[in-house]
């Protein structure tokens, strides 16, 4: 059982703010996992962008179609093939990475259908995680908050990590933004950042 | 019947008819040969509003027919085929549209097929009616649709083969229609799909009855049909439905007879399946209809299906059931991979159900709000242009 309802909006609502600031009008934009679609919403109304998504669990499938999404119901990796090269200005993966089984894959098909990637994941490096660690439990935080046995997540990674497999790779970073509680920060992000969020391409 | 409710049905609903296509105009077929005159029956359901851009052209499926929604008579009990789809408040809304359902040439339900008399020869057509495919009947739909003087409908639906002529609405009248709803349907026969009419038109042509499809002036060949439709029947079907139905039940006796008597409830459901279809339902046609199916490729003639639909301008929701044999959600997701590759807006959902290919005929909560809410945001956003 998770210990909070981290797929709410409000929970989200600052990195979705984040996002809308950095993607410009008329964007052509995909968001893989994208939920209920409320992070797509919000850029139609927002910024006028032309989006679809891409979402493996039916129910949230319907709440796109409700809102008058374009929404493929499949997974990550199905929902990308089918675009030509760089259909898109930004593909979004939102919070979406912890639970990717093939990452490099994954980052591969997205900059080639996207010119862009904003991507965004809980930072394993916060401190309550390496706490929890340290006193030699698996950690459970606000923003990862499943027991060992439970829940979607199968990649945990920190801010460092995600630098680096973008060095290996030959990613650009062109956005970094660290957040805690929901607000930008900048003093030792792999410590103290929940989440993190990069603008790759 | 007393009991049909005026808030939740559109109630008792008259055929019509038109005739097209009359000679020297006649339809020029995909098989070269030409149709006409043509009639073609058909129904409505709601109001065509003043902008006539509020109509949905619905599609039948192969045992289908115009007859989509309401009754016929106070007495009648059997609605049309999407009753629970058509009406008051409900997906296909008649108090905000215009819902048109015509039955398809070569069908036997009003419309010109083989059982039709050839003003010619003022005989049944028998196996001198062309034969003909699924672009045929959607060509003669535009008839139809020209005729009452619709320029753009705003959606056309169906399943099965009714969603193959979606497919090809959008592909041949791009200009025509704002937006798609193909379920539980395929871009191409598989060669699964065709051994399975195969078998039902082998049944047919089997039955002495058939007398090489002329056979409207003696018996016709019931059994033969029977059969095609229990073949048929099967694959519209799960497992898994099957089994909740019937399991292993025997019919009125408490062991099996050891002998050639019907022993299973499935046995006996199929048979009566087959005898009450026969009833109501040409041979010839199945035999025609079954063919255009068959023939149903819509990439044929071009590079790939992604060429084939380089043109649509439509909106599509694509609609797949988890558990249907007959036409997989591969199949769906097969054109709806070529629809995205041509940048065209789709949606795409393989709703979990257990009855099969008949999901999409049965009450089925998540397909009735997904079309319900396609079709709204459709709509406005036709309305606001148009403004």
């Amino acid at each position: 059982m998770p210990l909070e309802n981290h797929t709410s909006l409000s929970s989200h609502r600052y990195e979705f703010d984040v996002i809308c600031e950095i993607i410009e009008e008329k964007s052509r934009v995909l968001d893989l996992g994208c939920d209920e679609g409320d992070l797509l919403n919000l850029l139609k109304e927002k910024r006028n962008i032309k989006g679809s998504g891409v979402e493996v669990a039916e129910e949230k499938v319907y709440h796109c179609i409700s809102k008058g999404l374009s929404v493929h119901h499949g997974d990550i990796d199905q929902g990308l093939a089918d675009f030509p090269d760089k259909s898109f200005d930004y593909v979004i993966l939102s919070e979406t990475l912890q639970e990717v089984r093939n990452p490099v894959l994954v980052f591969k098909e997205i900059l080639r259908v996207g010119r862009k990637c904003i991507v965004s994941f809980p930072n394993f490096g916060h401190w309550t995680s390496r706490w929890q660690l340290l006193l030699g439990r698996t950690p459970i935080t606000s923003k990862l908050p499943y027991y060992w046995y439970e829940g979607p997540n199968i990649k945990f990674l920190t801010i460092y990590d995600f630098i680096y497999f973008c060095n290996v790779m030959n990613y650009t970073l062109v956005h970094q933004f660290y957040l805690r509680n929901g607000k930008r920060i900048s003093l030792l992000p792999n410590l103290m950042a929940d989440t993190a969020l990069f603008v790759i391409k | 019947m007393s009991d049909i409710d005026p808030n939740n049905s559109v109630g008792i609903v008259t055929e019509q008819y038109i005739t097209i296509f009359a000679p020297p105009n006649e339809l020029l077929l995909d098989s070269g040969r030409r149709l006409g005159p043509i009639t073609l029956a058909y129904e409505t359901y709601g109001e065509l509003n003043q902008n006539k851009d509020n109509a949905i052209l619905l599609l039948h499926a192969l045992s289908g027919d115009h007859h989509a929604a309401g009754y016929y008579s106070s007495d009648d009990r059997k609605p049309g085929w999407w009753d629970n789809y058509i009406g008051p408040g409900k997906a296909f809304d008649t108090n905000k549209y215009c819902i048109i359902c015509s039955n398809c040439i070569a069908g036997c339900r009003g419309s010109t097929g083989p059982a039709s008399i050839n003003p010619e020869t003022q005989k049944p057509y028998g196996l001198t009616f062309p034969f003909i495919t699924i672009r045929d009947m959607v060509r003669a739909q535009k008839g139809l649709i020209d005729h009452l003087g619709i320029k753009k409908l705003l959606s056309v639906a169906g399943g099965s083969m009714g969603g193959m002529q979606a497919l090809e609405w959008a592909k041949t009248y791009p200009d025509h229609i704002s937006s798609a709803i193909p379920i539980a349907t395929t871009a191409n026969h598989s060669a699964q799909n065709i051994a399975l009419n195969e078998v039902a038109r082998q049944s047919i042509v089997a039955d002495p009855n058939w007398k090489n499809g002329d056979y409207y002036e003696s018996e016709p060949p019931a059994r033969g049909l029977a059969v095609a439709r229990m073949v048929g029947h099967i694959s519209y079907l799960s497992d898994k439905a099957m089994h909740e139905k019937f399991g292993r039940r025997l019919q009125d006796r408490d062991d099996v007879s050891f002998d050639l008597m019907t022993d299973f409830q499935v046995e006996s459901y199929l048979q009566y399946q087959g005898d009450s279809f026969s009833k109501r339902f040409d041979a010839n046609s199945l035999l025609y209809l079954s063919k255009a199916l068959d023939y149903y490729n819509l990439a044929e003639g071009h590079a790939s299906l992604k060429d084939a639909l380089r043109h649509v301008k439509a909106r599509f929701l694509v609609l797949s059931f988890s558990s249907d044999w007959l036409y997989p959600p591969y199949q769906s997701r097969e054109f709806v991979s070529a629809l995205k590759q041509n940048a065209v807006p789709v949606s795409y959902c393989e709703i979990k159900s257990d009855y099969g290919h008949d999901s999409f005929l049965i009450d089925n909560p998540h397909q009735m709000r997904l079309i319900q809410d396609f079709l709204g945001h459709i709509f406005e956003e036709v309305k606001s242009n148009a403004a």
